[in-house]
């Protein structure tokens, strides 16, 4: 899978976003090896759309996020937001595209400073910017605060007196409060209960109809992802497997890694057995040491020589769906994982 | 489970409500709102105005130590005004000198804690020394704060090459034995203050820069640590995103969260200086005679501990109680605005 390649972009007139052979690396300590957290990544999402991007920890889907963000900047590759090629761009200038450009982080505790009030935490942009005067802005926090579902009556409290679900709220407000038009929600609802995910879930698209946002929504768990998206990149250790609209790719998922990733999703009846053949066994690589040529060959069942010899390449194996496997599923196939390795 | 539309979503966005807007939906099982609408209540009263009175009574020896340093700071600063009925600590009463405490010989009665050797009233010089060390202890320590804090905030928020830097200057100036290179700042500074004609320097102020300068390092560590970890919080990550330059982020989103542990250090650190100036008062280049310190009246009569002990051992106790009640007081700071974080 270890796929690469950028047979899945759109025309760049048409995108929003399109990140081109994006590599992040970050160096071990002083033992002059590097983790390749993101290899070769390319990507692009049109105005308007959602593009859902999956993996298991560790694949590099959070590291693809900050990247495009420039924090830190990718080691090469480039980012081109709204024509301007961030890549290129650094201090001043670069600064002055973040307004434009948000994001809404896992931990909604965390992500909140402790010491501030939430008047504070969303105004903080308007602020930055010196975005109208002291009463404009204040108008602005108190809307879009309403448009979050948070009473502005209670924006002169600290985070720890909201719930993780409110928090999450307010990390949202803060984001919008400066009118991007792509926010990259990395994990947002991920620390939340499940029945707080969907009404985050919910505002989320309501932000985005309000606001006309563009969305790239990174996580872990493929039933939220399906929700949400327009279309699903699944990622694994650093490289791209699959791209494809979230139909196409739940119905016949074409990556041995994507059937094996949507076999594992929980059936909601305590009746039904966990089917272990259906169950893919092994440990993630080390992204120290990835595997040669596809780096899902280590944990793949189809793998044969060609696989550790030649990297796949994106290609396409239907309208909209994008693989990158020498021995993709056809539609209809299952894969059997075989029994559960060590 | 039919998620609220928009529209039905109360403007007040507290999740508790909404799952009690769902019960009248007829959506949700009556037990389970009943055991969320108490997880709420209860949510309600741990939080607010409940969540600081819970665990929060302050204790008896936390009481004791404001109390002591309270009275400490008071008279220290009515004395310094002159408002308090004492007699003139520099006046000496040759017929009392080494008297010791609680005499009731008759020329002694007016000395209810004895004299020094010169015979100077022990009471005053205990209360005017109060000022000479508290005033030398807390600017030394505010000075350390300004100049480490600020480095160690730098040395946490950039991290790499810049924490490398200044990390590995603080270590340098811990290398160096504080009271060796107190002195060596206190002989440096007056030498400098002297060959520049200000001999009018006081004394106070060059021991202010000494200990200072000496608690930089101490102080910029614990601020660094503080800031390192506090700068990996992803609400850091947030403000950059946002596009905050990096002062903006240091005083707005850091030190506000890094000033509790500075608070809490600058405590055990007033502490530590008071003990600082006593050490270098003792060997003689501390607070100059005849204006006493809680220190240089150890250091006038050091020899004398056999024959009049009271004269070593009251100063002594001035600084092991203030000692004691700042480091107790430090502690419980510090546990204190823990709590806050355990509790977010």
């Amino acid at each position: 899978m270890a796929g690469r390649g950028t047979a899945h972009l759109r025309s760049p007139d048409a995108s929003l976003l399109r990140v081109e052979h994006l590599v992040v690396e970050f160096p071990v300590g002083r033992t002059g090896l590097v983790v390749n957290a993101v290899s070769d990544v390319s990507l692009d999402i049109l105005e308007g759309e959602t593009l859902g991007i999956v993996g298991e920890s560790g694949c590099g889907k959070s590291t693809t996020g900050r990247a495009v963000m420039q924090l830190p900047p990718p080691k090469s590759g480039t980012v081109v937001y709204d024509g301007v090629e961030l890549t290129a761009l650094k201090g001043e200038a670069l600064r002055a595209t973040r307004p434009r450009l948000q994001m809404i982080f896992q931990d909604p505790i965390s992500s909140l400073n402790p010491r501030r009030t939430v008047r504070d935490i969303v105004r903080e942009g308007l602020d930055i910017w010196g975005i109208g005067d002291k009463a404009a802005r204040d108008a602005k926090v108190d809307e879009v605060l309403e448009a979050v579902g948070i009473d502005p009556a209670n924006a002169g409290r600290r985070p720890h007196e909201f719930s993780g679900g409110q928090c999450q709220r307010i990390s949202i407000a803060r984001a919008v409060v400066t009118e991007p038009r792509l926010i990259i929600c990395d994990e947002p609802v991920s620390a939340l209960d499940v029945s707080v995910q969907a009404q985050i879930l919910n505002l989320l698209e309501d932000m985005k109809a309000r606001y006309g946002l563009t969305l790239v929504f990174i996580a872990h768990d493929l039933a939220v992802v399906k929700n949400v998206s327009d279309r699903v990149m699944v990622m694994y250790l650093g490289k791209v497997c699959e791209v494809a609209a979230p139909d196409a790719l739940y119905a016949s998922p074409a990556h041995p890694y994507t059937a094996a990733l949507l076999a594992a999703i929980p059936v909601p009846d305590p009746g039904v057995r966990p089917d272990t053949s259906r169950v893919l066994g092994g440990e993630i690589p080390s992204p120290m040491a990835p595997p040669s040529g596809c780096r899902f060959r280590t944990r793949c069942p189809r793998a044969e020589e060609r696989c550790a010899t030649e990297e796949p390449e994106l290609r396409a194996v239907a309208d909209g769906q994008y693989v990158a496997c020498h021995f993709p599923l056809t539609p209809g196939e299952t894969i059997d994982f075989g029994p559960r390795a060590g | 489970m039919p998620e609220p539309t928009p529209d039905a979503v109360p403007p007040v966005g507290a999740d508790g409500n909404r799952d009690l807007d769902r019960y009248a939906e007829g959506s949700l099982e009556p037990g389970l709102v009943v055991a969320q609408a108490n997880l709420y209540v209860s949510a309600v009263e741990s939080g607010g105005e409940g969540r600081r009175r819970v665990g929060r009574g302050l204790g008896v020896g936390a009481w004791l130590a404001i109390g002591w340093l309270a009275f400490i700071v008071i008279v220290a600063v009515l004395a310094q005004l002159g408002v308090l009925p004492l007699k003139d600590p520099n006046r000496s009463y040759v017929a009392c000198a080494r008297r010791g405490p609680f005499s009731t010989d008759g020329t002694a009665s007016g000395f209810l804690l004895g004299c020094d050797s010169n015979g100077r009233d022990m009471i005053a010089r205990l209360a005017y020394g109060s000022w000479s060390s508290l005033i030398v202890a807390t600017g030394a320590v505010l000075f350390g704060l300004v100049f480490g804090g600020t480095f160690g905030l730098i040395a946490g928020y950039f991290g790499r090459r810049t924490d490398a830097v200044i990390t590995s200057l603080f270590n340098v100036f811990l290398a160096i034995p504080a009271v060796v290179l107190a002195l060596a700042l206190v002989a440096f500074l007056a030498g400098a203050a002297a060959s520049t004609g200000q001999s009018s320097v006081d004394p106070k102020l060059i021991l202010i820069l000494a200990i200072g300068i000496v608690s930089i390092p101490l102080l910029g560590r614990i601020t660094r640590a503080s800031a390192l970890s506090w700068s990996q919080r992803e609400f850091v990550l947030a403000a950059r995103a946002q596009g905050a330059k990096p002062v903006r982020i240091m005083l707005r989103e850091v030190l506000p969260n890094v000033l509790p542990a500075m608070f809490s250090i600058a405590l055990l650190g007033i502490a530590v200086a008071i003990v600082a100036e006593g050490t270098l008062s003792i060997l003689g280049v501390g607070v100059r005679p005849p204006t006493p310190s809680w220190g240089n009246i150890i250091g006038l009569d050091r020899g004398r501990l056999k024959e009049s002990p009271h004269i070593i051992f009251l100063p002594a106790l001035m600084i092991f109680f203030t000692v004691l009640s700042l480091n107790f007081l430090g502690d419980v700071v510090r546990a204190r605005l823990d709590v806050r974080e355990s509790a977010v």
